[in-house]
């Protein structure tokens, strides 16, 4: 188990090393030079060579890359180009924000998805099971922003039930209580897809698990429905359901760029939308790095609890 | 389904042994498989409906000018913001007075081409990259797709984001964009269609009577291959109609007053808080059908395409 941790941790450092260099790349992706194309056709030669100096761009490109990337593993990710303040002072509690948000998101995912799925393939074929995949097919297929949109009009504007926006209140800032008002509505809305995603799987999964001849069994050795499916059933669905929801966090973490703009909830994407409209470019790199850190260590995690549930996979994965 | 692309790369394609198309055929075939395949897709009432409602869509927007008689840019600022059902406008007017059935109609051209373009263009170019990679196994190959991985530890709709942040907006920008953040996922898919039906027996037995490999690899092989990514490239299309819109929305995509259902999403946000919702509403749910019809499409074909369920 040990060696597999250290050979998928050692190829997470390969692939984040990819990742920052991509995420280098993007700027040399902008058209033309980046100076101008940031400061406005309008600028003078002085203050695009003094940016040029500053984002290092008169020095050959691996020399910028391997600047960039120290700097990184320093926590310094560059200055912002419209706030005069460092990237991480901008982000980092940003970032927290953005984790509370998929937090709260991923748990409403689990708690519903999961028993969805397993109930729905144990009465296969029945009323539940066809509606409950009927509407997680359509779930699958809504655009986050607008399903964020309906929630306000419903909930927030409507009913008047929940706040429209933000995270606390700003007059009255309150605690927890507060904080809880403001998440449930992005949480749903962020949750909506991979929920359809992770129930259809797990519905699948669990079908194929129910066929299997351990199971009938297990039935006919007089054990309780409810021991059969949640203990023995779902304790073998797992190590594939753990595997999709690591993958769909992918889903769920571009929601939340669309969920944040739409709820003004002040995390990266909101950030990144802002600063997408200023081209603020060192700071969209920043808000594409942590997002795709969180990501691929939320994969890791994922895996590494695969390989604690399925010893199988222990022997499986060839280093 | 749309959002299992991220999560359903491996499993789009390890689907089932699909009739091969380009395969020798044998004399005790009656039939060519295709026209099974077709059959079981009339089957699938779900799927002959959602192909109907996409064609209905693009012809819609095709012949958008011969649909209705307003323009979709200029407005008319008296009556803005009206509701569903007003005279002359049956779907309303948006904040600024403008026609929202007419920009749902020219709006289908940018949002269908933004998303389906890229589609088309990226898919010869993953089905080489699958195929080169999957049947010869050649170190440059397996580098290739190894560098692609890396790619996947950005969330989709997040690389989609960035390209046409930085590449700036723009129809043909964003078209780029998504065209980059589609390699890594269909030239996946390619690959590992070709590695299975590498491994089958009549590639096997080819391969020992000294078949030219390229001719066995885009005659034999390629068929198979292509089948399998155009099942998947059905469902990305559903997806891509969801990003494209929502880069829209972001103001990365298609620039407005560009009718584009994203963008007609993101102008009613603004007058969603005054407690009018038909504007925000409606692209949406278009938005919504479209992409469920090509995901319905493509569980109609990958079901068709599987020889078990098929009956003739």
């Amino acid at each position: 188990m040990t060696r597999v941790i250290g050979s998928r941790l050692l190829s997470t450092v390969l692939v984040l090393f990819g990742v920052s260099l991509i995420v280098f790349l993007l700027l040399q992706m902008v058209p033309g030079d980046p100076a101008v194309t940031i400061l406005g056709t309008g600028a003078t030669a002085e203050t695009v060579a003094a940016l040029r100096t500053e984002l290092g761009l008169d020095r050959a490109l691996p020399v910028q890359f391997f600047e960039y990337l120290g700097g990184l593993l320093q926590g310094d990710l560059g200055r912002s180009l419209t706030v005069n303040a460092p990237v991480t002072d901008i982000m980092v509690p940003r970032f927290a924000n953005t984790l509370i948000l998929t937090g709260a998101a991923l748990v409403l995912c689990i708690v519903i998805a999961v028993p969805l799925g397993v109930i729905a393939a144990h009465k296969q074929y029945s009323i539940f099971d066809r509606a409950s995949m009927v509407i997680s097919l359509a779930g699958a297929s809504v655009p986050v922003y607008w399903f964020g949109l309906l929630l306000i009009g419903v909930f927030s504007i409507s009913l008047g039930w929940l706040p429209t926006s933000g995270m606390y209140n700003p007059r009255f800032p309150g605690g927890f209580g507060d904080l809880l008002a403001h998440l449930i509505l992005p949480a749903i809305a962020a949750a909506l897809v991979p929920l359809a995603v992770i129930a259809r799987m797990t519905r699948s999964v669990m079908v194929d698990i129910l066929a299997q001849d351990y199971i009938r069994t297990l039935r006919a050795s007089g054990l309780s429905t409810t021991s059969v499916l949640w203990r023995h059933g779902l304790r073998n669905a797992l190590p594939p359901i753990v595997n999709i929801i690591g993958l769909q966090v992918g889903y769920l973490l571009g929601g939340v760029v669309f969920v944040e703009v739409v709820f003004g909830w002040p995390g990266l994407g909101q950030q990144l939308y802002t600063s997408i409209t200023q081209r603020d470019i060192p700071v969209v790199q920043a808000g594409v790095l942590f997002i795709a850190l969180a990501f691929v260590i939320i994969n890791l995690f994922a895996d590494t609890a695969v390989g604690l549930l399925d010893p199988r996979s222990r022997r499986a994965t060839h280093s | 389904m749309s959002a299992t692309v991220e999560a359903g790369v491996d499993r789009s394609v390890a689907g089932t042994p699909v009739p091969s198309a380009g395969a020798p055929s044998g004399v005790d075939a009656p039939k060519p498989p295709w026209r099974l395949a077709v059959r079981a897709f009339s089957r699938d009432k779900w799927a002959v409906v959602s192909l109907i409602v996409l064609v209905l869509v693009a012809l819609a927007a095709i012949f958008a000018p011969l649909l209705t008689p307003y323009s979709p840019v200029a407005g008319d600022p008296v009556n803005r913001l009206a509701g569903i059902g007003t005279d002359g406008h049956l779907l309303g007017l948006d904040g600024q007075g403008r026609d929202i059935w007419t920009r749902l109609l020219y709006g289908g051209r940018n949002s269908l081409t933004v998303a389906v373009v890229p589609v088309l263009v990226v898919f010869p170019l993953a089905l080489l990259i699958g195929l080169f990679a999957g049947f010869q196994r050649s170190r440059a190959g397996e580098t290739l797709m190894r560098v692609l991985d890396v790619l996947f530890a950005f969330p989709l709709v997040l690389l989609a984001i960035a390209l046409s942040a930085v590449l700036g907006a723009g129809l043909g920008n964003v078209m780029l964009a998504i065209g980059i953040t589609l390699v890594p996922y269909m030239a996946r898919v390619a690959y590992t269609a070709t590695v299975q039906e590498s491994s089958k027996d009549y590639v096997e037995a080819a391969r020992a009577y000294g078949a030219n490999p390229l001719l066995l690899m885009f005659r034999e092989l390629m068929p198979n291959v292509v089948v399998q990514l155009l099942v998947y490239a059905t469902t990305l299309c559903g997806l891509m109609i969801v990003v494209a819109s929502g880069l829209s929305f972001l103001g990365v995509g298609v620039i407005p007053p560009t009718p584009d259902w994203g963008i007609m999403t993101a102008d009613g946000k603004n007058v969603l808080l005054e407690g009018i919702y038909h504007v925000a509403t409606i692209p949406g749910l278009l938005i919504l059908v479209v992409s469920l019809a090509f995901n319905l499409i493509g569980d109609g074909v990958r079901d068709a395409l599987d020889p078990r369920k098929q009956t003739s």
